[in-house]
């Protein structure tokens, strides 16, 4: 038998049938997804469509519901905090707790201990496992590729179609290798290796791929450093992005609620240690980085893949030869306010936001804290951490980082997907100019006209704390 | 699904690479839990000012592409989130199909379940329909799904595009995907029975 990419074999092992013309290897199949992950806002119209066409939801087991963008994340919780005064979005957390009791779909709502980001949760719930597909109406799915799953966002009508079938119809994608080599430098994290990825192959480098990560660099990342890389390869373009599953893995795994126990566990895990690239697997793409030439990253523009490391400076469009980047490059300097040639440490901020289905998990916060222990931040800058789940946030309280938090005058937030994507009340002002560790730097983002600088926790604490974007490791002791 | 044959109309040119739905589709427009009212918020911010107020010099909001059919686009248009409000809207102001060299994967997949067939086309070829789609004399295209052809008026050239076949013919005969998928509801059946019996820690 042909050797086969990890991506591949989960794949084959979830094809119910070909739908292409018959040896069209390439061709459409009918893909069985495990697991389904439901949110507020792009979930009433798949539901509404099903109850128009008189359909079932074909496995209400198979979807799990949470609250993650336009609920509050008020400092305090309670019922009166969480009332949502925007009656569109007060009724999509309605809608979506409506159908989910019509259907028997269990829900995270906004009171609920394990709500958070759907992203943060599904791996701290133990929801999704190695080897699954998993697919949701968000585009950071891809996220879900750290658990040896696949993971991928859909469209609504995707949702639908899953809610019906259990199934989609796919494209096979082709294959991209991203390996790693050496080990990610003091102060670097996975953010700025993602960043640097995005930067190499551009905001559609992987496009029609799904990226493996592999190598030395990788195997040496935690869990949640993984689950950075690989949601954010979706800026890439990527419509997958796996690590092959380890040790480090399946000691995250274990005990956790949703994952198998006893003699169960013993079963999966053998099933799991499986699975891998085989020997000599062809990919249709090959990408090589060497971690210890990464340094923190900064991004100056309005696509992901405009960054730069710290010490660098905002490019020229001058030198750019390709009229249409040319323009692009000047566009994007005239919204974010920034001439060629200036230098990016040093730039002042006006808020600082830690959080996001990117980098708001426990290890996020523990390095953001590392930074911020016994500093202040700075004045005139609002500085906010809203984790990425209400467990993250009471394990960061139980191990005293949320009063690290307080004490460095950040506002210590409830979870949700907040100021990322500012579709609740958290947002910027036209102007205002965010160091963030968030995923994504478009235009508006954050709020109508606001400017943001995409980087690590570590490094936004930095910038929070000297009142300008700054090289996280001068702050930090070897 | 309304299906989609052919068109022919006014193609505009939005050459600005990396177009994120976030721009296509901006925030204010996702309150809802129905799929009306988003034609208005279509590029929003590219085609006002504020609401209400028209940027004159946006092509849309100017003759003849203020009735265009086409959009032809830089690359990896429709990059970015999920919402399938960008598709939604993009069809309501009227739209029919998109052309470029290469779209967001997810926004591609949308357009695929709402009669927008998302069309690649070699970088050469983009180029040429992006000059021609510029020009208000020479904007005129047909679009044709049935022959997977894009003739330009202007220039009197057609060229071909490859198009995944199953997504071509649903496309063109408007079909149904649940419906089609739920003929097949035994296989799925099947499957399932066994994929969990195999790995019963996914039951």
């Amino acid at each position: 038998m042909t050797p086969r990419t990890l991506y591949r074999r989960i794949l084959d092992a979830h094809v119910v049938r070909p739908l292409g013309a018959p040896g069209d290897p390439g061709g459409q199949v009918l893909l069985y997804v495990d697991r389904q992950v439901l949110n507020e806002y792009t979930s009433p119209q798949a539901f509404a469509a099903l109850h128009a066409a008189g359909r079932a939801v074909w496995r209400p087991q198979a979807s799990i519901a949470v609250v993650d963008h336009v609920n509050p994340t008020t400092p305090e919780r309670s019922a009166r905090t969480m009332a949502i005064a925007d009656a569109g979005r007060a009724r999509q957390v309605r809608t979506l707790a409506d159908n989910c009791a019509r259907h028997g779909i269990e829900l995270y709502d906004m009171l609920d201990a394990r709500q958070g980001i759907e992203h943060v949760v599904a791996s701290e719930q133990g929801l999704v496992l190695p080897g699954m597909v998993i697919a949701a109406g968000d585009s950071h799915t891809t996220t879900h590729g750290a658990m040896g799953a696949l993971g991928f966002g859909i469209g609504s009508s995707e949702i639908e179609h899953l809610l019906a079938t259990q199934t989609l119809v796919y494209r096979p994608m082709r294959t991209m290798r991203v390996d790693v080599r050496a080990r990610l430098g003091f102060g670097v994290t996975a953010k700025d290796l993602v960043l640097a990825l995005i930067g190499r192959i551009g905001a559609d480098g992987a496009s029609g791929h799904v990226v493996e990560f592999t190598g030395a660099a990788i195997t040496a990342l935690g869990v949640e450093a993984r689950l950075t890389l690989c949601n954010m390869s979706v800026e890439a373009a990527a419509r997958g992005a796996i690590v092959a599953p380890d040790d480090t893995l399946f000691q995250y795994l274990h005990g956790r609620p949703r994952v198998p126990a006893g003699a169960l566990w013993d079963a999966a895990l053998a099933a799991w240690r499986g699975l891998r690239s085989d020997d000599g697997a062809a990919f249709d793409a090959e990408v090589a980085l060497d971690a210890s030439s990464i340094v923190p990253m900064v991004t100056w523009g309005t696509s992901p893949d405009q960054g730069v490391p710290v010490d660098g400076a905002v490019p020229d469009p001058a030198a750019e030869r390709d009229a249409a980047r040319r323009r692009d490059m000047a566009r994007a300097l005239e919204y974010m306010g920034l001439a060629p040639g200036q230098p990016l440490e040093g730039l002042p901020v006006t808020h600082a936001f830690i959080g996001s289905c990117t980098n708001g998990r426990l290890d996020d916060l523990r390095d953001a804290a590392r930074v911020l222990r016994g500093r202040r931040v700075a004045p005139g800058v609002r500085a906010l951490v809203v984790p990425g789940s209400t467990r993250v946030r009471a394990q960061a309280e139980a191990e005293g980082i949320g009063q690290v938090f307080r004490d460095a005058g950040f506002e210590w937030r409830q979870a949700g997907c907040s100021m990322c994507v500012a579709m609740n009340d958290d947002h910027l002002d036209p102007g205002d100019r965010c160091a963030s560790s968030t995923n994504r730097n478009f235009e508006g983002r954050q709020g109508p006209g606001a400017r943001t600088h995409l980087m690590s926790p570590a490094m936004v604490a930095a910038a929070a704390v000297r009142g300008a974007i700054t090289d996280v490791r001068h702050l930090l002791a070897r | 699904m309304e299906p989609f044959r052919s068109f022919t109309g006014v193609a505009a040119a939005l050459p600005q690479a990396n177009v994120d739905t976030d721009q296509i589709m901006p925030k204010q427009f996702l309150r809802g839990v129905d799929r009306e009212g988003l034609g208005a918020g279509f590029l929003h911010d590219m085609r006002f000012a504020a609401p209400g107020r028209p940027r004159p010099e946006f092509v849309l909001n100017r003759a003849p592409w203020d009735r265009a059919g086409v959009l032809v686009t830089g690359p990896n248009f429709g990059c970015g989130s999920s919402r399938e409000h960008a598709v939604w809207g993009l069809r309501q102001l009227g739209l029919r199909c998109v052309i470029g060299t290469g779209f967001g994967g997810i926004f591609a997949d949308n357009c695929a379940r709402n009669g927008v067939p998302a069309i690649v086309l070699p970088a050469g070829e983009v180029a040429r329909l992006m000059a021609l789609a510029a020009d208000p004399g020479r904007c005129g295209m047909t679009v044709d799904l049935q022959s997977q052809s894009v003739t330009s008026h202007g220039d009197g050239r057609a060229v071909r595009f490859e198009f995944d076949p199953l997504r071509r013919r649903m496309l063109l005969e408007g079909l149904d995907a649940v419906g089609l998928t739920l003929g097949h509801a035994e296989d799925i059946r099947r499957f399932e029975a066994r994929h969990l019996q195999a790995q019963p820690w996914l039951a």
